[in-house]
């Protein structure tokens, strides 16, 4: 026989091997300590070879604009660039490693199916600007995609082009915008936006030239409908609504609040970053809306950031259709069509322009009819069902230990709120999440919507199993039990983070901002 | 010279017809810690209830309204050095931007420092 001579045989005993002091490297095992990469690279290396570059290349057209001196960015071989920013990302969280309970973000999980689709060259090497009939697949997917939207909302048409849901409110309010100069009436400069509004809300509106007038919530967390409506006038534009709110409860007087709009002659934004609550169960366009937003990163599980920029598909109701932006897609006999402007015809002499040069993220519209394809109508249903179930699982499992202030007036729509009612004197909502963070969750939503005190939102989308859920609601139960009894501990924490709490106050106050090396940076203070 | 405050946490004390704003030591409390204040420069008309100010906090950006209409004669410089005066000293050293009245009627919508602390005792 052949003997492996090694001779090892386990020998710790109990209490053995704790070591007397950090280690040299600062290193914990596998947990690297990274340095900066301007401490690691230097001006003389770099990882690509452009030996003779510069022979070849033509004389500079940058005239006086051309650069004086070297800008000192510091360079690494290709091996130790990979490591730099692989180590980083080990540092960080993400939703491949585990919960990522971010109420209002919907940080569901991506199924790798839709990476595959987006993968093939057909639809991922494709060029805005090749003839349409090479790239008919492309735009049949284009086509799909926007049938599915406009179905699942009950609307007339959608807007595919914009490339995320802010940009997709702004779209919206835009056509809103165009419609009342149409007939005459773009003195309507009031846009009316709950309190409980995501904050982008008013921005759009700010930035499209109206005035913003805050709706009160009630105090059950819904918009004040008497208020809104006794609001109402010729000087009102329309209404921006979030439904499911950010309360993670359903405006049940939606289709009352929208009839009184449009018989003031208003028109009802509806922002749809919620709509994973309700999709394949409620459909937009029934409840009078004229203009909502679909973020495909949360409703249709595209990645958050995703090699370029996000997709905020806007649909319309009739009365705004005649206003939607170009470009989009048609099918014309066997053929797909670009509709721009050169061949918008007069059918669409009203739209008010383009949100984008080009035709919209070809990436994530892949992405997430994929995600539609493969889930069908019945399982888009029960994405939304399941979603609901898993946030009332977390409210329920935790209104015994947190202040939940919403949880008696009856189930939660996709997401769960609790307050810092009953933490101890002097504990805050942002201890228990920093706690959380010891336990190996990324914190929940903080802070946000403002009417509910110290809120804590909590979204744990339909794709966490019951065992993901009862881990995670077992360290939040217990990092709130220590907020509640005044554990001084929890006001450091995180004690386990590759760093610990940070002072965000003199982060913000004293931003350090330009990277100099230790004896410069000495030697300037 | 009075002081008045609004249900939005602002001050104001007149002398005259010049006020000077600011906002109340509940506000900064619960604002947290203040890093940065933008206040309105000397010229800038604000009605009742405009948007005059922003201040920051670590957790978020917050308005700050005109208590009362009128012309903004100064904003205070020195919050722009040192934003936490915000925090140590809100209702003296830590004031926002002064103003000229333009309808001193408005005053008597607004609550004295007796009646504002009934309203945060109930907040």
């Amino acid at each position: 026989m052949s003997i492996n001579q090694s001779g090892w045989r386990p020998q710790m005993t109990a209490g053995d091997g704790k070591p007397a002091a950090p280690t040299a490297t600062g290193n914990k095992a596998l947990m690297l300590e990274e340095a900066l990469i301007f401490e690691i690279g230097d001006t003389q290396t770099t990882g690509v070879d452009f030996t003779g570059i510069d022979a070849a290349a033509p004389a500079s057209r940058l005239g006086g604009l051309a650069r004086k001196a070297a800008i000192g960015l510091p360079g690494l071989a290709e091996p130790e660039a990979v490591r730099h920013y692989t180590r980083l990302s080990r540092q960080n969280y993400a939703i491949d490693l585990g919960l990522f309970p971010l109420g209002s973000c919907t940080m569901k999980h991506n199924p790798r199916l839709n990476e595959k689709m987006a993968r093939l060259p057909g639809f991922a090497d494709v060029h805005p600007l090749q003839p349409v009939d090479t790239v008919q697949g492309a735009l049949e997917v284009i086509h799909q995609l926007a049938h599915w939207l406009v179905t699942l909302t009950g609307m007339t048409s959608v807007a595919m082009s914009p490339k995320a849901g802010a940009h997709g409110e702004l779209c919206g309010i835009l056509a809103i915008k165009a419609a009342l100069e149409a007939r005459g009436e773009g003195h309507r400069k009031i846009v009316l936006v709950p309190e409980s509004a995501h904050g982008t809300n008013p921005a759009t509106a700010a930035f499209a030239g109206f005035a913003v007038e805050d709706i009160p919530a009630t105090a059950d967390g819904r918009v004040d409908t008497a208020a809104l409506i006794a609001r109402l006038g010729p000087d009102v534009a329309g209404v921006m609504i979030t439904n499911p709110n950010t309360c993670g409860l359903f405006e049940r007087d939606l289709k009352t609040i929208s009839d009184a709009v449009h018989d003031a002659g208003g028109y009802v934004y509806c922002d749809g970053a919620n709509f994973n609550a309700i999709v394949g169960r409620v459909r937009p366009g029934d409840l009078g809306v004229d203009a909502m937003h679909i973020n495909l990163h949360k409703t249709f599980s595209t990645p958050h950031g995703g090699g370029g920029p996000g997709s905020g598909p806007v649909v319309f109701s009739e009365a705004l259709t005649p206003f939607a932006p170009l470009p989009f897609v048609e099918k014309q006999g066997e053929q797909f069509v670009l509709i721009e402007e050169e061949n918008a015809g007069e059918h669409h002499a009203g739209s008010f322009g383009r949100m984008v040069a080009f035709h919209g993220q070809m990436g994530m519209f892949t992405r997430a009819l994929t995600y539609i394809l493969s889930h069908g109508a019945d399982g888009l249903r029960q994405v939304a069902e399941d979603a609901v179930l898993n946030a009332n699982y977390v409210l329920r499992s935790l209104e015994g230990t947190l202040d939940a202030p919403f949880a008696k007036a009856g189930p939660c729509m996709h997401e769960a709120i609790f307050s810092d009612a009953n933490l101890a004197e002097g504990f805050s909502t942002l201890d228990v999440a920093k706690g959380l963070i010891d336990e190996g969750f990324h914190p929940m939503t903080v802070y946000f919507p403002l009417v509910v005190h110290g809120a804590m939102l909590v979204e744990p989308t339909e794709t966490e199993s019951k065992a993901a859920l009862d881990q995670f609601v077992g360290a939040l139960r217990s990092v709130a039990e220590r907020a509640k009894a005044g554990d001084a501990s929890l006001k450091t924490a995180p004690h386990f983070a590759p760093r610990a709490r940070l002072d965000e106050t003199q982060a913000a106050r004293k931003p350090v901002l330009v990277w100099k090396d230790a004896p410069l940076a000495q030697a300037a203070e | 010279m009075s002081r008045y405050f609004t249900e939005d946490h602002e001050w104001v004390d007149v002398d005259g017809d010049t006020g000077t704003v600011g906002i109340s030591d509940y506000a900064q409390g619960q604002l947290g810690d203040i890093v940065f204040v933008d206040v309105p420069e000397a010229g800038k008309q604000l009605g009742k209830g405009d948007e005059a100010a922003v201040v920051e906090s670590v957790k978020a950006a917050s308005d700050v309204y005109a208590p009362v209409s009128g012309t903004v004669t100064e904003g205070n410089a020195a919050l722009a050095d040192d934003p936490s005066l915000v925090n140590s000293d809100p209702e003296a050293e830590g004031w926002f931007f002064k103003i000229t009245l333009s309808d001193p009627a408005e005053l008597e919508t607004l609550m004295d420092e007796a009646a504002y602390a009934d309203f945060v005792a109930k907040l």
